[in-house]
């Protein structure tokens, strides 16, 4: 918990007594407070290939069969594979797998282990199993705490899904977004299935643009707790924060670099919206290019030189690209009227950005290379793309059936999930990096 | 032990803040900063921001059209009023809001609203307001007056209001 109690004995004058009272009203700061409700989330749709697995209960202890489930549910929610019933298969992490059965039953996967407890921590084997080639995959071994559980069962499911499809997995990693209830903004982080949501900040003013650090370990954010937009960087651990960008006019739209040594902002102090970089210490503010109109929503290219960004110079907002250096910029959008939001794929290949047409906000991707265009959503109200660390699949915002959704849709358009929450509206919400 | 006399004393100094907030606008109204020049015009009207009769508190929003940027004609006559209030009283400061409706990205709208606040302000610079007076920020979509998504309710929201800082 972040004291700021003792800030207060330099405050002498009442003005600004008065401002901190208020600061105090308006925010509420939490190192970890925990979220009130879950997200629930709901899958359509399946992928192009779907690998038939099976996951047994693991054996040993009443929390095999939890993990079995999150790994389920994980690989469910991926639409790449398909569950083979394993209902009352009691193997262990020593058992011998009868292939030919289980290549019978529809799988050509099958997943087990078993959980040992000794003071309270817990010991997970896993093994994954090629019943086609008759062949062991995997095998490993993980300890941890009772609490601890969930994220080994990710883990787990993150290896099954990597020696698959080759793939990293992305189960293990984190979403932030930020939920508003009534007059309350809060910015919480959860696992990327929606799990253990925890409040970072909690805000009477609206807190938009969360930006993961590459390592995961920050948030650089935009709140208007002081009455206009500013830019915070804060550590998730500790829940220290300071303000990187508070110049004249506003300080918006923060992007990392893929080194994490500086950041991409949006700054109003020469006027109109332009572009800055500033280091990760607030410290070498630098003007990436002047252009007589808006430039905004910096992201970084993968490799760090270029910046890909929103510019209405064209007469109407369209995405571009530019050197970190500045010089020309290039633009890389031409269908349609309202392109912004944009956000490479980690490969570089593919750009997703927000797109307008007849009136509703979607989703659309863009192949780099040939230009070619996927509208991946119907909208109407679709916003705030980001990539999967693995880049298959695009977290939005979206309006769905009269209730603000986070949405994930992989990047061939098959396979879509919500995640909902029963009170609020759930808004600006990005994907956080690999962290193991 | 230290710790609890800290944080009593700053519960303390909490509540006398708070209390200090809401004293505060009380005051300055009565003897408020507007005693400068530019009181007082043809009509009788009083030219003092901070008090809630005068036009200067009344009339301080410029309403856009749909994607537009540009202060419509019918609101040049606040704009002047402003710009002669705040040429006549030079160490006045004032902040621009700007305002969206609610379609569209956050930080584009952002950018938008900047946009409508720097019109008003390089209008005011026009008619001799210095640019240090001046501070233009945007709220973007964030603060929408109006809660609806009718026609109605985005053009309240396309906006740009003056705040006199005190």
């Amino acid at each position: 918990m972040t004291t700021v109690i003792p800030a207060i004995k330099t405050m002498h004058r009442s003005w600004r007594a008065c401002l901190f009272g208020l600061l105090l009203l308006a925010i509420g700061m939490f190192a970890a407070g925990t979220a009130h409700a879950q997200l629930r989330v709901d899958i359509s749709g399946v992928g192009a290939t779907q690998y038939p697995i099976a996951i047994a209960d693991f054996s040993g202890d009443p929390k095999g069969q939890l993990i079995s489930e999150v790994i389920r549910a994980d690989l469910t929610r991926s639409g790449q594979f398909r569950l083979i019933n394993a209902t009352g298969t009691a193997l262990d992490a020593e058992s011998t797998v009868d292939h030919e059965s289980w290549h019978g039953r529809g799988a050509d996967y099958i997943a087990y282990g078993s959980v040992t407890q000794a003071g309270g921590q817990y010991t997970v084997s896993y093994r994954l199993a090629n019943v086609i080639h008759k062949s062991q995959m995997d095998g490993v071994a993980f300890n941890g705490s009772e609490k601890e559980l969930r994220r080994i069962a990710h883990q787990i499911a993150d290896r099954i899904y990597e020696k698959i499809t080759g793939v990293r997995g992305v189960f293990s990693t984190r979403l932030a977004y930020v939920v508003q209830k009534n007059n309350t903004h809060e910015l919480q982080i959860a696992d990327a299935d929606g799990q253990n949501p925890q409040v970072m900040l909690r805000s009477k003013h609206s807190i938009i643009s969360p930006a993961w650090s590459p390592d995961g370990s920050k948030l650089a954010y935009v709140s208007f707790e002081s009455g206009k937009p500013v830019v915070y960087v804060q550590t998730l651990s500790t829940g220290e924060r300071f303000p990187i960008a508070n110049f004249k006019g506003n300080n918006s739209a923060p992007a990392w670099s893929p080194d994490g040594q500086q950041l991409a902002i949006t700054l109003s102090r020469d006027g109109i919206a332009q572009i800055y970089t500033i280091n990760a210490d607030g410290s070498g503010l630098r003007r990436v290019m002047r252009s007589p109109l808006i430039d905004t929503e910096p992201f970084y290219t993968p490799d760090g030189s270029g910046l890909v960004f929103t510019s209405d110079r064209s007469g109407s907002p369209q995405i571009y690209r530019v050197p970190v250096s500045g010089g020309n910029a290039s633009r890389i959008t031409f269908n349609g009227s309202y392109n912004i939001s944009p956000a490479l794929s980690p490969d570089a290949k593919e750009l997703v950005y927000v797109t307008r047409r007849d009136g509703a906000f979607r989703i659309g991707l863009q192949n780099m290379g040939t230009g070619a265009e996927q509208l991946l959503t119907d909208g109407p109200d679709d916003e705030s793309p980001s990539f999967a660390p693995n880049g298959m699949q695009i977290l939005y915002s979206s309006i769905q059936g009269g209730r603000s959704v986070l949405a994930v849709v992989s990047t061939d358009g098959r396979v879509r999930q919500t995640l909902s929450t029963l009170d609020g509206k759930v808004r600006e919400p990005t994907w956080g990096p690999f962290t193991n | 032990m230290r710790s609890r006399i800290v944080k009593s004393l700053s519960i303390a100094a909490f509540a006398a803040s708070l209390a200090a907030c809401s004293s505060v606008p009380l005051d300055e109204s009565q003897s408020g900063s507007g005693a400068g020049t530019g009181a007082g015009t043809s009509t009788g009207q009083v030219m003092d921001p901070f008090n809630p009769q005068s036009p200067l508190a009344q009339q301080r929003s410029v309403y856009f059209e749909f994607d537009s940027y540009v202060v419509p004609d019918q609101y040049r006559n606040v704009v002047e009023m402003h710009s002669s209030y705040l040429s006549n009283n030079g160490q006045q400061r004032i902040v621009i809001e700007g305002n969206t409706d609610a379609r569209g990205g956050a930080e584009y709208n952002l950018a938008l609203g900047q946009r409508r606040s720097d019109a008003v302000a390089r209008m005011m610079t026009l008619m001799g307001v210095r640019t240090d007076q001046i501070e233009t920020i945007s709220f973007g979509k964030e603060r929408p007056k109006a809660h609806g998504n009718t026609e109605a309710d985005y053009a309240e929201n396309r906006r740009a209001d003056i705040v006199y800082q005190r």
